[in-house]
C-alpha cells in the first residue's frame, strides 16, 4: 500500500463472520482498494443492520450516500457507512432500489439516520418507510425535483430575485446570460467512440487528399482548444 | 362543559400556552444561517427542531461536472473556518484511488497545516463559544492567533483562507525555510502567551462555569447512537480520533494526547478543544523538527505538473502539464470512503469514480449533519439561553453543513 490514506486494516476473519451473520439476505460481499462492501437485499435491511451492529460490532453509522445510476435498473444506489469503534474498522453497505420502492428506515437503529435518510430523499427522491419525519432538508422551501438526480440540470429550473416593483422576492426560470459549457476533454486518440467532426466521410472515401482533410480537421478543433482554456 | 369552567383561571388570568419562537436565521449566535424553530413552556426548550438548508450551494452537484482538481477549491469553502482539513479528506480519497505515493517532505507539510488548521478552527469556536455567553476580552485574543494563521496560510499558498494548497500527489508549492522557521518561534512564544492568557480568563471563570457544566449532558450510548465524532465523542469520555485509530500520512510518526471529557457537558466539550489545541502545538512541533528535505510532489507527470522550469526545457513536460490543466488526470473505476479528523469530527467523503476525468459521485459527510441533529435532545429541558452555549459548544458551520 503506497497511499497515505487513513490505515484501515480488514480484521481477519471478519468479510467471512460478516456474510456469516448475514446469511441469505447477502448478495455478494468484496474487498476493493482495501474497502470491504457489503450489498444486500433491500426489504432485509433492517434486519441486516441489527445484525451487523450486535453480532459484528459496527455501532456507528456515519454516512447514508445515494448514488444515481440512470442506465441501471433499479436506478438508484444507497450507501451505509459504517464504523466500529471497537474492531476500528470501516464497511460499506449497499443496496438499489428505485424512486416507487421504498427503502426500510433504519432510524429505529440509529436516530441519527433520521437527517440522513431525509437528504437521500430530498436529492434522489428515495422514500424510506418508517421515517416519521421525511421533510425536504437542504432544498428550499416548495422546492420541486430532486437534484442529485443526473437528469436535473446542474443550473436548476428556477432562479430567484428580489423585486423592488412587488416587494417580495421573485421565483422566474433560469435565464442564462450565456450558455453552460461543458468540453468534451476525452481524447480522440484514445478510443472515443465517436466520428470526428470534419471525419465523417473517412470510412467511405478514403482516397481523399490528405492535406484537405488535415486543413478541414484543424479548422474544426481550433475553436474547441481556446475553449480548453479559457 | 362545567368541568371547564370550574378549572378555569380566576378573571384577568390568561392560560398561558406553549409557544413557539423562531431563533434565527439572522441571528449572531446561530452561528450562520440557522433557524431554529423552538417550542418553549415559559423560558424552557420543550421541542427544538433546527431548519438548515439556507445556504445550500449544490458543491456536490458541481463537483460531478468539474475535473478532479477544478473540484479541490470547492472544498475550502465548505467549512472554512479549516480550509485545509477540508482538502485533506479529498486529496486522500483521490490519491487512494489511484493509489499513488506522496512525497514525505508533502506528507510532513500537510500534517503541519493541518494542525495549524485545528488551531485556527479551535481558536474560532472557542471565541465563539466564550462570546455566546457572554465574554468579550478572550475572544480579542484569540482572534490574534487567528490572524497570525492566516498570514501563515498566506504564505503557504497565497490565500488568507481558501487555499486550495493540498493537491492530490503532495501540495501545490514548497514553503520558504524563513516560513518554517517563524512558525517555530511564533510556536515557542507568541502563540502559547496569547492562548494561555485567554485561557486563564475562562477555564476557571465562575460565570462561564455556570453557563456551561452540567449542559446539555451527553452520555457514551447516545453520543455513539447519535454519530458524534470529533471532540463530540471525546467529551461525551469515549478515546477515539481517527488521527490515532487509523492514521493517514505521517500521523502515525507524531506523539500526542488525546483529551477526554469526564461528564460529556459543554464545559467538558469546551476543555477537550482547548486541550487539542495544546496538542496540536505538539504535533506542529515535532513535525518541524523531523521534516525532511525533498520533493513536495509526486513525480507521476500523469497526476501531478511538472515545475515551471522544466517547462521550459522540456517538450514533454510542457505537455504534460497542458493536458493536466485541460482534460485533468483520470481516475480508476471505483468507490472510496475516506474520513479523516477534521477539527470538528470526522469528515469524511465517498468518492465515486467511473474511469473518467470527473468524479462520478462525490458524497461529501460533513459533521455539523448528526450533531445539529442531536441539538433536539440536548437542548431539552434546558433555559432559552442555554441553547446558545449547546449551539457554542457543537461548533457547527454552515458552509460545511449544507454544502
Amino acid at each position: 500500500m503506497s497511499h497515505s490514506a487513513p490505515l484501515i486494516q480488514t480484521p481477519k476473519g471478519a468479510v467471512k463472520a460478516i456474510s456469516k451473520a448475514l446469511g441469505k439476505h447477502l448478495v455478494s460481499i468484496e474487498e476493493t482498494n482495501h474497502e470491504v462492501a457489503v450489498h444486500i437485499q433491500r426489504d432485509a435491511l433492517v434486519e441486516c443492520m441489527f445484525r451487523l451492529r450486535d453480532d459484528c460490532e459496527y455501532q456507528q453509522l456515519m454516512e447514508i450516500a445515494g448514488v444515481d445510476w440512470p442506465e441501471r435498473d433499479p436506478r438508484f444506489e444507497i450507501v451505509y457507512c459504517l464504523l466500529s469503534l471497537t474492531k476500528n474498522h470501516r464497511i460499506r453497505v449497499h443496496l438499489t432500489t428505485n424512486d416507487d420502492q421504498p427503502v426500510p428506515s433504519v432510524t429505529g437503529i440509529w436516530p441519527v439516520a433520521g437527517w440522513l435518510e431525509r437528504e437521500v430523499f430530498d436529492m434522489y427522491g428515495v422514500l424510506f418507510s418508517g421515517n416519521a419525519d421525511l421533510r425536504r432538508i437542504l432544498t428550499d422551501y416548495g422546492f420541486s425535483g430532486h437534484p442529485q438526480r443526473k437528469d436535473f440540470p446542474l443550473s436548476g429550473y428556477v432562479e430567484l430575485r428580489y423585486s423592488e416593483e412587488e416587494k417580495r422576492v421573485k421565483y422566474e426560470p433560469v435565464q442564462l446570460a450565456q450558455d453552460f459549457r461543458n468540453f468534451d476533454f476525452l481524447s480522440p486518440w484514445e478510443g472515443a467512440d465517436y466520428v470526428l467532426p470534419g471525419d465523417e466521410k473517412t470510412g467511405e472515401n478514403a482516397a481523399q487528399q490528405p492535406a484537405a482533410k488535415e486543413t478541414a480537421k484543424r479548422s474544426v478543433r481550433k475553436p474547441k482548444a481556446t475553449g480548453d482554456k479559457a | 362543559m362545567s368541568m371547564q369552567q370550574d378549572l378555569a383561571p380566576t378573571t384577568g388570568d390568561e392560560v398561558i400556552q406553549n409557544y413557539t419562537i423562531n431563533f434565527g436565521p439572522q441571528h449572531p449566535a446561530a452561528h450562520g444561517v440557522l433557524r431554529l424553530v423552538m417550542e418553549l413552556d415559559g423560558e424552557i426548550v420543550e421541542r427544538l427542531d433546527p431548519h438548515i438548508g439556507l445556504l445550500h450551494r449544490g458543491t456536490e452537484k458541481l463537483i460531478e461536472y468539474k475535473t478532479y482538481l477544478q473540484a479541490l477549491p470547492y472544498f475550502d469553502r465548505l467549512d472554512y473556518a479549516s480550509p485545509m482539513a477540508m482538502e485533506h479528506s479529498y486529496v486522500l480519497a483521490v490519491e487512494k484511488l489511484l493509489d499513488l505515493e506522496v512525497p514525505l517532505r508533502a506528507q510532513y507539510l500537510r500534517v503541519l497545516f493541518a494542525e495549524m488548521t485545528r488551531i485556527k478552527n479551535h481558536t474560532l469556536n472557542i471565541a465563539h463559544h466564550i462570546i455566546d455567553v457572554g465574554a468579550m476580552t478572550p475572544p480579542l485574543w484569540l482572534y490574534e492567533i487567528r490572524e497570525d494563521i492566516m498570514a501563515f496560510y498566506e504564505r503557504a499558498s497565497g490565500a488568507r483562507m481558501h487555499a486550495a494548497w493540498f493537491r492530490p500527489g503532495g501540495v501545490h508549492q514548497d514553503v520558504p525555510l524563513k516560513l518554517l522557521t517563524d512558525i517555530a518561534e511564533w510556536l515557542d512564544d507568541r502563540m502559547p502567551r496569547l492562548f494561555e492568557d485567554a485561557m486563564s480568563l475562562v477555564v476557571d471563570n465562575r460565570i462561564f462555569k455556570q453557563r456551561n457544566v452540567d449542559i446539555a449532558i451527553v452520555s457514551k450510548e447516545d453520543a455513539i447512537k447519535w454519530g458524534f465524532s470529533g471532540p463530540m465523542i471525546r467529551g461525551a469520555g469515549i478515546p477515539w480520533d481517527i488521527r490515532k485509530s487509523q492514521p493517514y500520512d505521517v500521523y502515525d510518526r507524531m506523539e500526542f494526547d488525546i483529551p477526554v471529557g469526564t461528564r460529556g457537558d459543554c464545559y467538558d466539550r469546551f476543555m477537550v478543544r482547548v486541550e487539542e489545541v495544546r496538542q496540536s502545538v505538539r504535533i506542529m512541533k515535532q513535525c518541524l523538527q523531523q521534516m525532511p528535505e525533498g520533493p513536495v510532489c509526486s513525480d507521476d507527470r500523469k497526476v501531478a505538473p511538472p515545475k515551471r522550469a522544466e517547462m521550459k526545457q522540456s517538450m514533454e513536460a510542457l505537455i504534460h502539464h497542458f493536458k493536466l490543466y485541460t482534460e485533468g488526470f483520470k481516475v480508476p473505476a471505483g468507490s472510496v470512503y475516506v474520513a479523516t479528523e477534521s477539527p470538528k469530527g470526522e469528515f469524511g467523503v465517498y468518492l465515486v469514480a467511473d474511469g473518467s476525468n470527473k468524479p462520478y459521485r462525490c458524497k461529501i459527510r460533513p459533521t455539523a449533519f448528526s450533531h445539529l441533529q442531536a441539538m433536539d435532545f440536548m437542548s431539552r429541558g434546558h433555559m432559552l439561553a442555554d441553547t446558545t452555549a449547546i449551539l457554542g459548544a457543537l461548533d457547527i458551520v454552515f458552509g460545511e453543513c449544507d454544502r
